[in-house]
């Protein structure tokens, strides 16, 4: 028994197993309300679309403000399929086929715009957002502005949990393969990367169907937990609200975005009880946070228990200097 | 028989012409050097022939296993698989990845597993990496950067980032090296070292060696050839002792000593 426990993948499925458990207790026995699990879904939901943009813009170094536009493409996707096949095996279906429709677009607008560097680039995803939410502002079958309603809600802890864990670790092995690490060398100097022998094309558009995929999957599970959608829900703001998640949390760190995306979540909570001074508050904390550590929570660094040796180790280091 | 031949290479840059009418040849296992004044077009040669500018006009073959393939409009990363590598003038390193991976990236075009297997970890994943892991430690070793491996590229002295350079270009297993002033910025311990080393690799790894460099004591001492560029053409192309006789080299040389390298 303790040699199994001494394996690391053991300890990890272990802490994943009682993370779940824990919250499925207190889900079912209502200590957590109906309430705090609209906002552990909130979180999820922007776990997955932080991690999804961080590995396009902090991991691959190509800045995109077109995220809001994949999650509606996924989110709309899945509405529209449940909204005709009310049950489980539509709700998957919905979600498979909103991240895969993403992923489309996102190799489509990717192969031209990716061409584009920085600004640029920016601007391009920018408006190809916009596009796909006006189509979908036009489009009979999503009923336009008014948009749609009743969505039958099939998402709970248990569908959030396997998605956003899914996701992490999915996006963490790219990152560890060959692959992966290809995407960080466009990041740090595109020319070296293609005399190398890396593919940039090919390997930004990757990256970006990758990012527009969980962007997709994000987008079905905010359809199938908040009931309601409408366009306006995936303007400009949203991608940029994904986007201080990325930049909050670090460019280039997982655990970052994770971070982020929680603390952005208990905050916008917490000061719901000051309605007029809300986004004031949300917006100084934001600057606050950029003045002190402007590389962002983590910087380009992950969690885990070596960092916190290190950093244990640079503290007393610090004190004995001092 | 040769491993590179360029015919007649030109690049304009609006108007402007960087280089013209190059012709070179090079025979495999040469260690050739490519000199001139500032902004000769040194530099725009080795964008030419790794992709990163496309040619306005002329040929480039490069022979590979036997067979003669074209460069010219190939991207770059296509023409590193065909074998030719370079180091930059203004170091390029991946700065904020360790040694270890700037070294392991390059070595991404002989890795087979698919994306499918990156995601989940499928057992393909395990032996390619492992695989992976020994090249890239072996290659360290050999440029006795293995004991700096998880330092970040940028923390490394200076030297050691140019040998770095070095050590990521053979990872990707050319059989062209092409190095852009290996030995700026060195003082005279390293540039010794440097020479030593750029002469062993070639034996080692069986390489074609062209070389850009200001250094006269490092051209005229290790390249068995010398191309010397002018305003963007060859105006000589001989052994150092002929380069050194040649009036016009010298003309162009004006002010600089190379008779006393």
């Amino acid at each position: 028994m303790t040699m199994i426990l001494e394996k690391s993948w053991v300890k990890r499925l272990l802490a994943l197993v009682l993370t779940f458990l824990i919250v499925q207790v207190l889900v079912s026995t209502n200590i957590i309300n109906t309430y705090f699990q609209a906002t552990i879904a909130t979180i999820c939901i922007n776990i997955i679309l932080g991690v999804s943009l961080n590995l396009i813009t902090g991991f691959t170094g190509q800045f995109s403000l077109g995220h809001a536009g994949f999650m509606s493409i996924g989110a709309y996707t899945c509405a529209i399929i449940t909204l005709r096949m009310s049950n489980t095996f539509g709700f998957l279906l919905g979600v498979a086929l909103g991240a895969v429709f993403a992923a489309i677009v996102g190799f489509l607008v990717g192969l031209p715009t990716l061409r584009l560097r920085g600004d640029y680039l920016a601007i391009a995803t920018l408006g190809m957002s916009e596009i796909i939410r006006i189509i979908f502002l036009n489009m009979e079958i999503t009923n336009g502005a008014a948009g749609l309603s009743d969505i039958p809600r099939f998402v709970n802890w248990t569908w959030l949990y396997v998605f956003t864990v899914g996701t992490l670790l999915l996006i963490k092995n790219f990152l560890n393969s060959s692959h992966g690490r290809a995407c960080i060398a466009i990041r740090e100097d595109e020319i070296a990367a293609e005399t190398m022998g890396i593919n940039i094309t090919k390997y930004k558009v990757i990256s970006f169907m990758i990012g527009a995929f969980c962007a997709g999957i994000a987008g079905a599970l905010y359809a199938s937990y908040f009931y309601f959608l409408k366009p306006d829900l995936f303007g400009f703001l949203k991608s940029i609200d994904v986007l201080v998640i990325v930049v909050l949390g670090g460019l280039g760190s997982i655990s970052g975005s994770v971070l982020a995306a929680i603390l952005l979540a208990l905050i916008s909570t917490a000061l719901q009880a000051f309605p007029e001074l809300r986004m004031v508050f949300y917006a100084l904390l934001l600057i606050i946070i950029m003045l002190f550590r402007p590389q962002g929570l983590m910087g380009s660094k992950e969690l885990s228990i070596k960092y916190f040796k290190n950093l244990g180790k640079s503290l007393i280091s610090k004190k004995g200097g001092a | 028989m040769y491993i590179l031949k360029v015919n007649k290479l030109t690049k304009t840059f609006s108007g402007l012409t960087a280089v013209a009418n190059i012709n070179m040849e090079l025979k495999p296992g040469e260690l050739i050097g490519l000199i001139g004044p500032n902004g000769a077009g040194k530099t725009t040669v080795f964008n030419l022939l790794t992709g990163v500018y496309v040619p306005t006009a002329g040929t480039m073959f490069f022979t590979k296993d036997g067979k003669e393939i074209p460069l010219h409009g190939k991207k770059p990363h296509i023409i590193c698989k065909d074998g030719l590598a370079r180091t930059f003038q203004n170091i390029r390193l991946f700065k904020d990845l360790t040694v270890f991976d700037n070294v392991r990236i390059a070595m991404h075009k002989n890795v087979k597993y698919s994306i499918i297997s990156s995601f989940f970890h499928l057992p393909s994943y395990f032996r390619e990496e492992k695989q992976l892991y020994e090249d890239t430690m072996e290659l360290l070793k050999i440029f006795r950067l293995d004991d700096k491996k998880d330092e970040y590229a940028k923390n490394l002295p200076y030297g050691d980032q140019r040998r770095l350079e070095i050590a990521r270009a053979l990872a990707t297993e050319p059989s062209l090296l092409l190095l852009d002033e290996p030995a700026a910025g060195m003082n005279p311990a390293e540039t010794r070292d440097l020479v030593e080393l750029i002469s062993w690799i070639r034996d080692r790894f069986n390489l074609t060696i062209l070389l850009i460099e200001h250094d006269m004591h490092v051209v005229m001492n290790i390249c068995e050839r010398i191309y010397v560029l002018d305003h963007g053409m060859v105006i000589a192309n001989g052994t150092p002792d002929e380069i050194k006789r040649n009036k016009q080299v010298i003309e162009a040389y004006l002010g600089e000593d190379i008779e006393n390298a």
